[in-house]
């Protein structure tokens, strides 16, 4: 892929209003290859466009962001999706994660950080924003260490390493990957696979807390 | 005139009754018809007072069996008044239906009849039958042997009674469960639509007229919005988040809320855990809205972030901003913000506090608290 080709992307949101304000917010540094408004559309088009970056909204009418995520991620893996919402509730934008979602932001992100992530979503990375970080600590939290061993979890996929965990606090906090790099004295490289790392964990894990985290907030 | 009767009634019992009578055959003022003339007329009410006649002659019937006079005697008066009152309310203006209401439990009011001829012939023959085989057995149960046969009576004599007239009875009370719940429907429409105008009417009202000013436009939009998310996500009416939070994210909360609409900047909150509020824990949101108002106030950013996390044996929170920051050696000390509002604060509680900031690089406070609860 061409990394310096402006990227292609896709905006799947039932309020034409926002896609209206993400076009004008994005203008020139990215291509709108298409828009839709609903799920079944959404998932016609993109798979016959093959676009870089979805944009896709978490509450969408016709089985929401998910619907859209089971259409295409099975058959086009490369094709990545970055979720918006307007919607603090975590259970929705942990449901648009496990389902394939590259990462999250809020619609009240500003043009420039909404580019950046689609950069960087384009390039295969994950992106967190403070508040997916928060909600990934909560649902994290809890049982440490030989507790693990002993519930039968996979080390692996079920816990946050303490690096992992030092990252997301700090995105949390508000840092940029860059500032996350300094304070730790680390790469930006380094903090990307850390990042990466728990979003597979996230997407990955049957760990008994998260689903029960989820459950209690309605999930699953 | 009705206090002239009033004061009339306290002298004798006679002023009581010309008052009713005169209530019933004059007209209101302002008004051409009287409520007899009024309740004459009406042919529902009517039929709602004739539903209530097959019960009456049923207890009748069946006090007459059991010889217990004294429940004839009362009853003809009790289902007189009863019939009485539900034409006067039906018929009564709106003022003193209101009166009525608030007085005596709603009536049955509304009355049909839809019965497909076959099926009311065959029901009403059925009960005919049970009824005539009931006063039979009644009739007979005088001379005889006693009590048992008349109590079977009575009870054939009922089943008559319901057989012929029950589905009447059922639809008249459908129609009155029906008619409630369009009420509730209507009164819960209302309701929404008073809020939306009291919120969302009235900020979009207010971003129209200050569309000149970005600043306040996006102040009253994030608040609107907040305002919004919480009453359709979480089920909070509006406003009552209020002083009184009782857990450190519901502080946050409200942090978030004061500050964004007095600085008219954004506030952005992560929250990782939550527990009760206790008096360390208020001084430390305290000195955090303190941190937080002094972001907005002085670093010059649009945004601040604040993150709390609730650790089973200490909460943190973090306040923190992009702003011009500033060189903490070069505060004077007699600077009270800082000191006493933010240092001072916590310490007393036995939280720390740390400050860090250079010129360019924005601000960050960290301020920690102990749960002493957890671990005394």
């Amino acid at each position: 892929m061409n990394e310096h080709r402006r990227p292609r992307i896709f905006l799947v949101d039932d309020h034409a209003m926002f896609r209206a304000g993400v076009r004008a917010e994005l203008g020139d540094a990215v291509e709108v290859i298409g828009e839709a408004d609903e799920a079944d559309a959404a998932v016609e088009l993109i798979t016959e466009r093959l676009p870089d970056v979805v944009l896709l909204d978490v509450h969408l009418p016709g089985g929401g962001g998910q619907a859209v995520l089971a259409g295409v991620t099975p058959h086009h893996p490369g094709v990545r999706f970055l979720a918006l919402s307007v919607s603090d509730a975590p259970e929705d934008v942990i449901a648009v994660i496990r389902a394939g979602a590259r990462g999250y932001v809020t619609k009240t992100i500003s043009g420039e950080e909404l580019l950046q992530a689609v950069h960087r979503v384009r390039a295969g990375d994950a992106v967190f924003s403070p508040r997916l970080a928060g909600f990934v600590l909560d649902a994290f939290a809890g049982v440490a260490g030989a507790d693990t061993l002993a519930a039968g979890l996979d080390p692996e996929l079920d816990q946050l390493s303490p690096r992992e965990r030092q990252v997301l606090r700090l995105i949390a906090r508000g840092y940029t990957y860059k500032e996350v790099a300094r304070d730790l004295t680390i790469s930006t490289k380094t903090v990307e696979s850390h990042v990466s790392s728990v979003l597979r964990k996230l997407q990955l894990s049957t760990r008994h807390e998260l689903t029960k985290w989820a459950a209690d907030r309605r999930l699953v | 005139m009705r206090i002239a009767f009033a004061l009339m009634a306290l002298a004798s019992g006679v002023g009581i009754l010309i008052y009713a009578l005169a209530w019933l055959v004059l007209p209101l003022q302002g008004e051409d018809t009287s409520i007899l003339s009024r309740a004459l007329a009406d042919r529902r009410g009517i039929r709602v007072v004739i539903a209530i006649v097959p019960v009456f002659v049923m207890v009748e019937l069946v006090a007459g069996t059991l010889r217990m006079g004294f429940v004839a005697s009362f009853s003809w008066p009790v289902f007189l008044a009863a019939g009485a009152a539900v034409l006067i309310r039906r018929n009564a203006s709106e003022d003193e239906k209101v009166w009525i209401n608030g007085e005596l439990m709603p009536m049955l009011h509304t009355g049909a009849e839809r019965h497909p001829g076959w099926k009311l012939v065959g029901r009403v023959a059925a009960g005919l039958v049970i009824g005539i085989g009931g006063l039979s057995v009644l009739v007979a149960g005088h001379g005889g042997d006693g009590a048992l046969r008349s109590v079977g009576g009575a009870l054939l004599v009922i089943a008559a009674v319901v057989v012929i007239f029950g589905p009447w009875w059922l639809s008249l009370a459908r129609d009155l469960l029906s008619e409630r719940q369009a009420r509730a429907l209507a009164e819960e429409r209302a309701q929404m639509a008073a809020h939306v105008h009291d919120s969302v009417l009235q900020t979009l009202a207010l971003i129209q007229r200050s569309a000149t000013d970005p600043r306040q436009v996006v102040r009253l939009a994030r608040a609107q919005e907040r305002e919004l998310r919480s009453w359709l996500f979480e089920g909070r009416s509006p406003g009552t988040i209020g002083d009184d939070a009782a857990t450190v994210a519901e502080g946050i909360d409200v942090i978030q809320r004061q500050v964004e609409g007095d600085h008219g900047i954004a506030v952005q909150v992560v929250v990782v855990g939550d527990c009760p509020l206790t008096d360390g824990l208020r001084a430390l949101l305290d000195a955090s809205r303190e941190a937080t108002v002094n972001a907005a106030k002085w670093s010059g950013a649009t945004q601040v972030s604040v993150y709390a996390e609730i650790e089973p044996d200490v909460v943190t929170i973090f306040v923190r901003d992009r702003g011009r920051g500033f060189e903490p050696r070069d505060v004077p000390g007699d600077r009270q913000g800082i000191t006493h509002s933010i240092r001072g604060r916590v310490a007393r509680c036995g939280g720390s506090a740390a400050i860090r900031s250079a010129p360019g690089a924005g601000t960050e406070v960290e301020l920690s608290m102990p749960r002493r609860d957890r671990t005394a």
